[in-house]
């Protein structure tokens, strides 16, 4: 804590509207220059003396009960120091799940070693250790396990088997509702019904999985290294599963190649070679390859729809009434029912909706368990929902951009509260001017001369359309964060936080909020993250939440660190604070006249533990701070895209696409610009190339980067981004709001819409990817 | 059979080094050298992040054995900027152009495009979106690299005339 | 996803290469490596001996000889595509070339270990059959010649026996003026074609004189459509023609899987014919207008 009393961090002053002088600017980053060397810690990258290698054996069949597993031909291979079964780990408990309000999922979290039964291709069952990678290949492949067959589930809207006895694979259903939902069809000048589904796939990061485990006796810590994300809550659960006190775990986070939601989860490799560390008494470092990760990472996004609605003669939503299939894959995996749970939370978007009610069925199948991945929840109905505002307009012959204007939450509703909750937190859409938003995307896209000239190209033969789809996103999930700021006696300035990098520019940003409040160079701030040795508690890096948490606790703790400096230079120039201001590391006066300065480091030493006037008082120049919230931030925006289509083929091509994006505030608008082209990607790719498939025994046909499809650079677009700041968060000093997931969330439900129009046949894409054999078949049945 | 002695050289650096006959280039680089900039993203030949200049040609190092590279001239990331303190044109302009976010497709991007300007030094962006269709980029969306090879491209040129 | 265990042989000479071939049990010859170097990460391949193929001298290389192109087995893809040669005298080549893999993959990737590994989708297959390619296949009896369209022996198996191997490719240059156009679609750039054209016009006095038109990745080899050809002989180039000629992919027999069914293939294959074959009509000129091979 510093030296001054402490402050509640609400006090801390806004940010003032507008620019300043580093935040708001679109400065490069702090953290490009290893990269860019090639001298990156990468989770492969670590090594450490007389590490041996794991390499896991998995199942090879979907679902099987365990007959025998053995062992002993590869104990007995060169370099092999062990092999476990589960017989070996009986003593971990299940993968546990962080807390959310859906109940009764524990009997169906994962073991780290499958203990009678395997559920999908690529389940652990068992691991070998040796002293080379190639070694314990090797080794892995004379394995033998022998499994009896069991009967599989790779549809959840079949009817539900059997996942274990006494538990069949419903382990809850997700209902919300308010409203009078059966008046609102009884009232309703029309009801719209449609079934949708949206495609299995996930983040797939360049980089796969690692992790690196190191027993430290002389210390007693066990380190973990390769981590991600949510480095204290994984320390919190290693240190329970494994029987130690969390001060004796610490994770460490190197470089990161792309999280997405999926990396960094505690998955059953973390805690093997947790275990075979302590036990084996050698580092154990474990890389997973590629073929590994399309089966054994976080899974996601399956989910159908039966959805209908309920409008009145103009198009207004009187209700929407929705039961889903969510397709979660054979086990609960950290997040519980979380991407369920958000799918039912935030299905009604940027519309007034007056009665609501949703069944989410949750169901195991004998797939690659699943889990968040980028716009979790609301790609999925982002495009359900968006799908039925195209499928109410074109039944009661409205454009489907005055359809969406008419049902927006006007700017004058805000903030808009809903008797829903997603995340455990109540919805609260907190700003937001979607109409105006609208307007501003369709005139930079030129939407209307645009018609036009498609209506043309289309009299000339071709196969052209466009569409549009709304979104709300969410962000900044509370409920707190801490950020401790120091300036040293050099004067150097370092920011601890709770947060992760996941590759996003964490660093830069958090730097840019503290250089704004304390006056120094952003581009000398050194940003500590996702490490448990640095800071007692954190809460990492996932739904958008580390600019506004963090970005918000930096703000305060470098406003504090701001004011003790100040207050500090006051008594030793003889003014008041008022009269002073911090310039490039140097305290002046703020009127600009020549005086008396100070530089920070000076005022540190000052403050020095051995300093005769610090004696009673904690010394140090630095504060530690920590914001809290209990709601979210939701962004917002709209995608607009032109497509092409090839009739001879069924090849999409997508010509010209803009994403607007509300964020609050921009702290850097090139990296936000780089979130949402970025995030665009990855919509773009769940739209029209990836799926995980399975063949009809359970076996995944996408297992190598041949097959399961991610856009290169010949699939893009020409992408234009329209970020927007008309609607600053009321709910934090910054007025940010997450920029991480909006490119993705609309992609999906876009190219819906602009493949529809090019078809000419409202209605016809109901399931996501788009794969062009069916838009040949589509194309040959049209008139 | 199952190692090899091979001498080659790395970044203008001879090395003789034992090598497994089955370890590929990669692992060798890495494991062997230390030269952990090239990153094994798939390792069959699809993801680019590999990718390293063998006699000046851009490869795929998971797909070429160590074996092979003997007597021969490699080239990997760490072998770009022309000392410690400076850049390569085009390491400066991915830093400038946000064009990396997580940095794991970086050094792929970086030897690939090395090799490209050497052909093309004066590139229009659709000769750019070619040359790096072989790399795939998970973060950024591509636009930023095509912009920051054109101003890497710009840049070369101008310190050659 | 490491290689398993396996001997490596790096011999000099086409002599050396072909008596380790001739002795050792279960070998496999290593080209550009582009498709056996995953296979062996992914450990669906397994030789015990590997013979690497890149140190052997003479392999590489492009020539004319007589009325025909020479390139050897161990030529880059890369070198064909820039090669003035064959830009001059086989575009078709050149053309689909740009559709092989990337360009670090062709850096790397050879004509003849892209010829063995028998792709049911691989371009320069579907370019070799659609120019009449001549194999020179070297056994410990001697050189033989053999057709590109006897060397499909199955799904990715060619008719080599296990002591032979391919070290050059002689392709028929096809007249100066001649039209040549490839065309394919596949989910990506770059990635296997799920179905591709290659289509060969030769014109006379305003007529079709020689027509050959190749569907890729429909079956396990390439196939040629000599029926289209035949009809097209003799008859003025035109968009009705092409179509005509086209809607002989409509009965093929094509091979099917859940993202792309036989119809599909087929429907396919009708569309990339009809554009190939008029986009190489659009390319002929008659030829006076070229200059010939020197």
């Amino acid at each position: 804590m510093d030296g001054l009393s402490p402050r509640p961090g609400e006090d801390a002053p806004a940010l003032a509207a507008g620019p300043g002088r580093v935040v708001g600017r679109p400065v490069t980053r702090i953290e490009d220059l290893p990269l860019v060397r090639g001298e990156g810690l990468f989770a492969a990258d670590v090594n450490f003396p007389r590490q041996l290698h794991m390499r896991v054996v998995r199942a090879e069949i979907a679902h099987g009960r365990i007959v025998s597993v053995d062992a002993e031909a590869a104990r007995a291979m060169p370099g092999v120091v062990a092999v476990w079964t589960a017989a070996d780990v009986a003593d971990i408990p299940l993968i546990p799940f962080r807390a959310t309000k859906v109940r009764g999922l524990e009997p169906y979290c994962q073991p780290v070693l499958a203990r009678d039964r395997v559920r999908y291709v690529g389940e652990p069952v068992a691991v070998v250790f040796a002293d080379d990678a190639y070694r314990a290949e090797d080794a892995a492949e004379t394995v033998m396990v022998e499994l009896e067959e069991l009967p599989v589930v790779l549809d959840a809207a079949a009817p539900p088997g059997e996942f274990a006895p006494g538990h069949d694979t419903e382990p809850t259903v997700v209902r919300k509702e308010y409203g009078d939902i059966d008046a609102a069809f009884r009232s309703a000048h029309a009801v719209v019904e449609l079934e949708l589904s949206v495609g299995r796939h996930s983040g797939v990061p360049l980089e796969t999985r690692g992790a690196i485990a190191r027993y430290d006796a002389a210390h007693d810590v066990l380190e973990l290294h390769g981590t991600a994300k949510k480095q204290h809550w994984n320390r919190d659960e290693i240190a329970r599963l494994l029987g130690r006190p969390p001060q004796g775990v610490h994770l460490f986070e190197g470089h990161v190649g792309g999280g997405f939601g999926v990396r960094g989860e505690l998955y059953p490799e973390d805690l093997l070679v947790c275990a075979a560390a302590l036990r084996l008494r050698r580092p154990v470092k474990w890389i997973e390859d590629r073929r590994e990760h399309l089966v054994a990472t976080n899974h996601s996004r399956q989910q159908s729809h039966r959805i209908r609605a309920a409008v009145d003669a103009e198009g207004r939503l009187l209700g929407i009434d929705d039961a889903f299939f969510h397709d979660q894959g054979a086990y609960v995996r950290t997040h519980g029912a979380r991407v369920a749970d958000l799918a039912a939370g935030m299905l009604p978007g940027p519309y007034r909706l007056p009665a609501y009610r949703v069944a989410g069925h949750f169901r195991l199948t004998n797939k690659t368990p699943a889990a968040t991945y980028r716009a979790p929840g609301r790609y999925e109905t982002t495009f359900v929902r968006e799908r039925l505002m195209d499928a109410i307009a074109a039944r009661l012959g409205i454009d489907p951009v005055e359809i969406r204007r008419r049902n927006l939450v006007a700017a004058a509703e805000m903030p808009h509260a809903r008797p829903l909750d997603a995340l455990g937190t109540d919805v609260v859409l907190d700003s937001g001017d979607y109409e105006g938003l609208l307007d501003k995307a369709l005139a930079r896209f030129g939407w209307d001369a645009m018609q036009q000239e498609l209506a043309a190209r289309r009299a000339a033969g071709e196969c052209v359309g466009a569409g549009l789809a709304f979104f709300v996103e969410k962000s900044g999930l509370g409920p707190s964060d801490g950020v401790r700021v120091t300036v040293d006696a050099t004067g150097a300035v370092e920011v601890v936080s709770g947060a992760a990098s996941v590759g996003q520019g964490v660093e830069t940003a958090l730097a840019q909020i503290c250089a704004e409040a304390l006056g120094v160079d952003y581009s000398r701030i050194r940003v500590v993250r996702g490490r448990t040795d640095r800071i007692e508690f954190g809460n990492g890096a996932h739904a958008s939440r580390v600019t506004v948490m963090s970005g918000s606790a930096t703000w305060q703790a470098a406003l504090a660190v701001r004011e003790m400096a100040l207050e500090c230079a006051a008594q030793l120039l003889q003014l008041s604070p008022a009269e002073l201001t911090i310039r490039e590391g140097v305290v002046t006066r703020a009127d600009g006249l020549a005086g008396p300065s100070l530089t920070l480091a000076e005022i540190a030493r000052g403050r020095g533990p051995n300093s005769p006037a610090m004696r009673g008082q904690t010394p140090g120049l630095t504060a530690e701070r920590w914001f809290w919230s209990d709601h979210m931030a939701y962004p917002y925006g709209v995608h607009l895209a032109q497509i092409r289509i090839d009739a001879g083929t069924g090849g999409v091509t997508v010509e010209r696409y803009l994403v607007a994006n509300d964020i609050g505030r921009a702290i850097n608008p090139m990296l936000v610009e780089g979130q949402i082209v970025g995030g665009l990607a990855q919509g773009l790719g769940g739209a029209l190339l990836e799926e995980f498939r399975y063949d009809p025994s359970g076996q995944p046909l996408s297992t190598t980067l041949a097959d399961y499809l991610i856009p290169t650079i010949a699939e893009m677009p020409e992408v234009d981004v329209l970020i927007a700041e008309d609607a600053p968060s009321p709910l934090n000093p910054l007025g940010v709001k997450g920029a991480g997931e909006g490119g993705t969330n609309g992609a999906g439900a876009c190219i819906a819409s602009a493949v529809d129009d090019a078809l000419r046949r409202p209605g016809a894409i109901t399931s996501l990817p788009v794969l062009p054999a069916h838009l040949r078949a589509l194309l040959t049945e049209a008139p | 059979m199952s190692t090899r002695r091979i001498a080659l050289t790395v970044n203008g650096t001879r090395h003789e080094a034992e090598a497994p006959v089955r370890q590929h280039l990669g692992d060798f680089l890495r494991g062997t050298l230390g030269l952990t900039g090239t990153h094994l993203g798939c390792e069959h030949g699809v993801c680019g992040a590999c990718t390293v200049l063998l006699d000046g040609r851009a490869i795929r190092a998971c797909l070429v054995l160590a074996v092979q590279a003997e007597d021969r001239a490699v080239t990997t990331v760490e072998g770009l900027a022309p000392s410690p303190e400076a850049l390569h044109p085009l390491q400066a302009a991915f830093c400038a152009n946000h064009g990396l976010q997580c940095g794991f497709c970086t050094p792929g991007m970086l030897t690939t495009l090395e090799e490209f300007l050497r052909d093309c030094p004066d590139p229009t962006e659709e000769e750019v979106r070619v040359a790096i269709s072989g790399n795939l980029c998970r973060c950024t969306g591509y636009d930023s690299i095509v912009a920051a090879t054109m101003e890497a491209a710009r840049a070369m040129r101008e310190a050659a005339a | 996803m490491k290689a398993a265990p396996f001997a490596y042989h790096d011999p000099r000479s086409v002599e050396e290469a072909l008596h380790l071939l001739a002795t050792l049990e279960n070998a496999r010859l290593l080209a550009g490596g582009q498709s056996l170097m995953p296979m062996l990460n992914m450990r669906v391949a397994f030789p015990d001996h590997l013979i690497d193929l890149n140190r052997v001298e003479g392999l590489a290389g492009i020539t004319a000889e007589g009325g025909a192109l020479r390139i050897g087995a161990m030529t880059r893809q890369r070198d064909i595509e820039e090669s003035p040669l064959v830009r001059a005298h086989l575009p078709l080549m050149a053309e689909a070339l740009t559709h092989v893999g990337h360009r670090q993959t062709r850096n790397r990737g050879t004509i003849g270990g892209s010829l063995c590994n028998l792709d049911p989708s691989a371009e320069l297959v579907a370019v070799a059959t659609a120019l009449d390619a001549v194999l020179d296949v070297q056994g410990p009896s001697g050189v033989r010649d053999l057709s590109i369209h006897d060397l499909p022996l199955g799904f990715m198996t060619p008719s080599l026996a296990p002591e032979e191997m391919l070290t050059a490719i002689r392709i028929p240059l096809p007249p100066a003026g001649h039209g040549a156009a490839f065309e394919e679609f596949a989910r990506r750039h770059g990635d296997y074609a799920i179905t591709s054209a290659a289509a060969v016009l030769v014109l006379e006095g305003g007529r079709i004189a020689r027509a050959s038109l190749t569907l890729g990745g429909v079956g396990a080899g390439p196939l040629r459509l000599r029926t289209a050809e035949a009809a097209l002989a003799g008859q003025a180039p035109s968009e009705a023609l092409f179509r005509e000629a086209a809607a002989a992919c409509g009965s093929i027999e094509a091979m099917s899987d859940p993202q792309a069914p036989a119809w599909y293939r087929r429907r396919l294959a009708a569309t990339l014919a009809r554009r190939a074959l008029a986009a190489a009509a659009s390319r002929a000129t008659t030829p006076a207008r070229q200059g010939s091979l020197a």
